[in-house]
């Protein structure tokens, strides 16, 4: 069986800031790995380059065995079988949910629109928010936002998904709400990238823990590992002021 | 005649403006000619007096006397107006398009849509919402210099009593005028462009988030 994903060597710097300085890292199929670090080690920029958002200065990027940072790579096709989330959630704020949703099958897959209605319908359906369909964002609470925002890239049914830091912008009551769903995709199978701040939800449900520092993977390990009995200092050290701030 | 020529020109400008919009916003090496020529556009026609150009081309071109080109006067006035409103009309959408925040088009871009597909489904209409109010704005000008293509006419009967005036047009006073206005206000709008150029630069070097 192939890897899901492959990263060899990724530098990348903006400007003279060198964000990425050479990252390796690989997810089996339906492996979940989550990114944990300091605000600024890189953990956005890092999934912005596996979705080509941005370009890489250095390395290779192998998406089930094609190599996506080539040079006669079509970025569309590619971006097409990855969903990625954001922190903000970066719905369109002139389309209703449904629009939202159905915007990407439609116009990147080609979808009839009654097509692309019924795949909208069923997801809408299975994460409980049939009744939001015809509403407009700015009426949804940021967690109904944010479980919209994850629709709409399954709705393209990518091959792997990259989530950042989809909590980090909710008000803690809305947390729990999100972090569901993305359990639930979890179970069915679904090979993810998770950059998160929430370290019991990261032991909870990631096969494999990173520690990104200073624009490198420091150490990864089992959830166990990593919060049990992490060997680097600075991972020690991290995840000591993240005790003291009462997030784990 | 006024109104005719208002809503025609209205029409047109719509179109052709946000054509020079998006010409002036592709990015890549290779549209750099395409994008300098919407520059260069914007710059020249907001530049120009309109009333020089409407003269200009007005009375110019019909003297001309170009075969298979229209000769009425008032045709070649509203065609000054379109040029000259056209590049203003492009620099609200301009600004309506930078408006749009960059994560919405990382969104669409993300979903596999292509960049044509996101301006056409996810930019323009946030951007279009925006500047209706200076869009508006800008009509009330359009309405008001259309006055302007009427004076050709009286001009024109002005001019036939002036004996001795050559009967062929003489391009260059006008010429001479238009180069002198661009002169001041070319510099002035690319002092005013790299103002708000360094102004987001600014903004963005302090609030970077994905
Ligand atoms: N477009 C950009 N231009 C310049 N610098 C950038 C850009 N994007 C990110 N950076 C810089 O790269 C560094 C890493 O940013 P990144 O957003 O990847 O960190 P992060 O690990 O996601 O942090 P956080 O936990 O706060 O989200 C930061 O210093 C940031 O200022
Ligand atoms: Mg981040």
């Amino acid at each position: 069986m192939s890897d899901a994903l492959s990263l060899e060597g990724i530098r990348k710097s903006f400007g003279k800031l060198e964000v990425l300085r050479g990252i390796d890292l690989t997810l089996a199929e339906h492996e979940v790995v989550c990114l944990i670090g300091a605000s600024g080690s890189g953990k956005s920029t890092l999934l912005r380059c596996v979705n080509l958002l941005e370009p890489i200065d250095a390395g290779r990027i192998i998406l089930h065995g094609e190599e996506i940072t080539g040079r006669a790579v079509d970025v569309n096709r590619v971006r097409r079988g990855i969903g990625i989330v954001f922190q903000s959630f970066n719905l369109f704020p002139h389309m209703s949910v449904v629009r939202n949703i159905t915007l990407g099958p439609r116009k990147a897959l080609g979808l009839s629109k009654a097509d692309a209605d019924a795949r909208a319908d069923e997801l809408l359906g299975r994460f409980g928010l049939s009744d939001k369909r015809d509403d407009f964002p700015d009426r949804l609470s940021g967690g109904q936002q944010q479980r919209v925002a994850i629709v709409r890239a399954l709705a393209m049914q990518p091959e792997l998904m990259l989530l950042d830091e989809v909590t980090s912008a909710l008000d803690p009551e809305l947390v729990a709400e999100v972090l569901d769903v993305i359990r639930e995709l979890a179970g069915g199978g679904m090979t993810m990238l998770i950059a998160t701040h929430e370290m019991s939800f990261a032991r909870d449900v990631a096969h494999r823990v990173c520690f990104l520092d200073a624009g490198v993977i420091l150490e990864e390990g089992t959830p166990a590992e990593i919060f049990g009995s992490p060997r680097q200092p600075r991972t020690q050290q991290f995840l000591q002021r993240i005790v003291q701030a009462g997030r784990l | 005649m006024n109104v005719k020529i208002f809503c025609i020109a209205e029409v047109v400008i719509l179109f052709t403006a946000l054509g020079v919009a998006v010409l002036r916003g592709l990015t890549g090496p290779v549209f750099f000619p395409v994008r300098f020529f919407a520059v260069v556009y914007a710059d020249f026609f907001r530049g120009i007096p309109t009333i020089l150009l409407i003269y200009m081309l007005g009375f110019g071109i019909p003297a001309l006397q170009l075969s298979g080109v229209p000769t009425s006067e008032l045709f070649w006035g509203t065609v000054a107006l379109i040029l000259v409103y056209t590049a203003y009309v492009s620099e609200v959408y301009r600004a309506g398009i930078e408006s749009v925040h960059p994560s919405q088009n990382a969104a669409a871009r993300s979903l596999g849509l292509s960049h044509g597909q996101s301006l056409r489904y996810v930019v323009i209409p946030q951007a279009v919402r925006r500047v209706i109010p200076p869009l508006l704005n800008d009509f009330i000008g359009l309405q008001k210099d259309t006055a302007l293509v009427g004076v050709l006419g009286v001009v024109e009967a002005f001019r036939q009593t002036q004996i001795n005036q050559a009967d062929t047009f003489n391009f260059t006073p006008g010429i001479v005028a238009a180069v002198l206005f661009l002169l001041i206000t070319v510099p002035l709008t690319r002092f005013t462009d790299w103002l708000i150029a360094r102004d987001r630069r600014r903004r963005q070097a302090t609030g970077v988030l994905a």
